[in-house]
């Protein structure tokens, strides 16, 4: 242990090893280096999750186990390979992935790509509502908060704030279900639209399954209408979560640029308090956010799966749980892998957006 | 307090301890927001230890001596808060859910904190492949979302186990499985920026191991951020508890009160105008992470001298105004007890 101690110092500067292969090149080569950056998150997760959910046994036992006579059991274990070494499986199971090929579901036997293809795009609507109602809510206050700053309407939007993050999702689901359809009956309780609307966008030629899409396809104006209420409740739900998040992070970093020289200088030259709120504070902050907002995308995912479940939203964090209920862990390992990949890549997308903003950030 | 056991330069010990050091140094609306966090968490934690005397009921109970509660009855005299679907009363649910809430979140903690605090220290301090790879592993973890990952992690440890303690080990599992690379990533950073200090250079100069240079040298001044974190995380904790329970992976109703399950069961209810089973133990919720996330923010604040709020530049020269705001207070307090 002792000898340890006479490593040289320089080996561990706290620079992850990307950092010094991106130090040398420009823009295309940072990208590249980030994208292959990807490759071993990915990796670690799908072997993590893997091994984790082969811990409990293989998955056939786990899904229909007490419901087949064990020799009907058996031969299924045998027939999906089950019964082999656990590293063999593993490795056939990432090359199967490399490929595309997520398997087959046990209990309904769909293969994993098109289950999760289907209720992914459910769930992408929904984060893409929640993230605009997010983002016209957290933005504007956040500067209001910086403008205010210690002053009463940033403490109340300072409270406001945490009170959305103390809210869980599921009982703020439940508050607005309470006020908004049962009290008040403006807005309909759950599910994307009313059966009607399912039905009629289900005749379409080409249904692309974003219902605001499909809907105006239709042309039917009711059908969107239909649509439209029904993604209310849970866009603002999810929104709110967000909001809080980005309310709290504009005011920071405005408050930040406030305090550099050069907004010292626009006010000295009489420029107003609330021009050099929102035009030169504002958009260095908006570096910080964006790299933020990649990191929210791992609280709206998980945040989707929770509203799914309060609102009936049939996306993947709805079916995730119903598969979970069902013992299916083929495709809770499936929906699990595809989240990582999306988070992964967000989180890419986001280094990059933020490297063409601020060439500061590629070195 | 003890200012014998003290040197001279040093406050007593008592006034460099994280919380109270933060409310001497806090003014106006922060002292506000961290006094009413401190309240907050403090009626959660006194909920939770004298659970057994205030709630009426067990967590489980389905009947007294009157007969079998009625379910999903409003509120009413015999059951303050009503009762659930499954014929629970609420009140007692609530009460008993803090003392499950509390103790998910210490042994979460505590467990992340250890295992994060080692792994950080020898990530950091030792640097090489194995700094690498638990970097790797630890960002991995960290980009992904947090409540599936407790959500795989509970399927995996609480498979058939629905005991008080299974439950809460397997949830408290769940979730410090979340929390240990923050923490790590934090130690790790820490520790390296102490390595290059000339005091550890020295200590290792003098011959000392390296596990007593990571103890004693680094850790001591690689924790000071540690408080912060704690409090935030209990937070997260909870939410994280919460939404497990929701889910359905959380603990059995029979076995602890969770306000999760309760919520998960009153979303039902919600559709046909019921109320009360969802309110209370969803406020329960609001209340707990409100009062913890308002301690960690005004720490946070206050850690950071750009976002302190400033005490007024008159005050403290002239303390004995007519009408002392809470800012000239804490600046007369401040003076008068470093004296």
């Amino acid at each position: 242990m002792t000898t340890l101690i006479e490593a040289p110092p320089s080996d561990a500067d706290g620079l992850l090893p990307s950092k010094k292969k991106s130090s040398g090149g420009g823009l295309g080569s940072y990208i590249l280096v980030r994208f292959f950056l990807i490759i071993p998150t990915i990796f670690i997760l799908v072997t993590l999750v893997f091994f984790l959910m082969r811990v409990i046994g293989d998955p056939i036992t786990a899904a229909q186990g007490g419901r087949l006579p064990p020799e009907a059991l058996a031969q299924r274990i045998h027939e999906a390979g089950y019964d082999r070494p656990i590293l063999v499986q593993y490795f056939e199971y990432v090359g199967q992935l490399a490929t595309g090929n997520f398997g087959t579901t046990i209990t309904d036997r769909r293969p994993v790509v098109e289950m999760v293809m289907t209720f992914g795009v459910a769930t992408l609507e929904l984060a893409i509502n929640a993230l605009i109602v997010a983002l016209l809510v957290g933005i504007p206050l956040g500067l209001i908060a910086a403008y205010k700053r210690d002053k009463a309407p940033d403490a109340f939007l300072r409270f406001f704030a945490i009170l959305c993050y103390a809210t869980p999702v599921f009982f703020a689901g439940l508050l607005m279900k309470l006020t908004f359809s049962v009290w008040l009956g403006w807005l309909p309780v759950a599910g994307r639209a009313s059966t009607r609307t399912e039905l009629a966008m289900g005749s379409l030629a080409a249904p692309t399954g974003i219902y605001w899409l499909d809907a105006l396809r239709s042309g039917n104006m009711a059908a969107y209408g239909d649509v439209a209420a029904h993604s209310v409740l849970p866009a603002v739900t999810l929104g709110l979560l967000t909001a809080g998040v980005f309310l709290r992070l504009v005011r920071t970093n405005v408050i930040g640029t406030l305090g550099k020289d050069y907004v010292e200088a626009g006010r000295s030259r009489g420029v107003s308090n609330f021009r050099l709120v929102t035009k030169h504070a504002y958009k260095p902050a908006l570096i910080p956010i964006i790299t933020v907002m990649g990191l929210q995308i791992a609280l709206l995912l998980g945040g989707a799966v929770l509203t799914e479940s309060t609102f009936e939203w049939k996306g993947l964090g709805y079916q995730l749980v119903q598969y979970l209920n069902a013992r299916d862990f083929v495709a809770v390992q499936g929906i699990v892998v595809f989240l990582a990949v999306i988070v992964a890549v967000t989180n890419f997308i986001v280094d990059v957006v933020a490297a063409l903003i601020d060439p500061r950030v590629r070195y | 307090m003890n200012a014998t056991t003290v040197s001279g330069r040093k406050q007593p010990l008592i006034y460099r301890l994280p919380v109270i050091s933060h409310f001497r140094t806090s003014v106006g609306l922060q002292r506000g927001m961290l006094v009413t966090g401190l309240v907050l968490s403090a009626l959660f934690l006194l909920t939770a230890v004298f659970a057994p005397l205030i709630a009426p009921y067990g967590y489980a109970q389905l009947s007294d001596a009157a007969g079998t509660f009625p379910a999903q009855q409003p509120p009413s005299p015999a059951h303050i808060w009503g009762t659930t679907v499954s014929g629970y009363d609420v009140f007692s649910r609530v009460i008993w859910g803090a003392q499950t809430a509390a103790v998910v979140i210490i042994v979460a903690v505590a467990m992340s904190i250890f295992l994060g605090v080692a792994l950080g220290l020898i990530s950091g301090y030792f640097g090489g492949w194995l700094d690498r790879m638990l970097v790797v592993i630890a960002d991995a973890i960290y980009a992904f979302p947090s409540l599936l990952l407790a959500i795989v992690m509970s399927i995996v440890i609480s498979h058939g186990q629905s005991s008080f303690w299974g439950g809460i080990v397997a949830c408290s599992i769940s979730i410090s499985v979340v929390f240990v690379p923050q923490y790590f990533r934090v130690i790790r950073a820490e520790t390296i920026r102490l390595k290059a200090e000339p005091y550890v250079e020295s200590a290792k100069v003098v011959g000392a191991s390296s596990i007593r240079i990571m103890g004693r040298h680094i850790f001591k001044n690689a924790t000071r951020t540690l408080p912060l974190i704690f409090t935030l995380n209990a937070s997260e904790a909870i939410l994280t508890l919460a939404g497990l329970g929701f889910l359905g992976f959380g603990i059995e109703p029979s076995s602890a009160a969770e306000w999760g399950y309760d919520l998960n069961k009153a979303i039902a209810d919600a559709s046909s105008g019921i109320w009360w089973t969802g309110i209370y133990p969803g406020t329960a919720i609001v209340l707990t992470v409100l009062g913890l996330t308002l301690v960690g923010e005004s720490m946070n604040d206050l850690n950071d001298p750009r976002l302190r709020g400033r005490k007024k530049a008159g005050s403290k020269k002239a303390p004995a105004g007519p009408v002392p705001t809470a800012g000239a207070q804490a600046a007369t307090e401040a003076e008068s007890s470093s004296s």
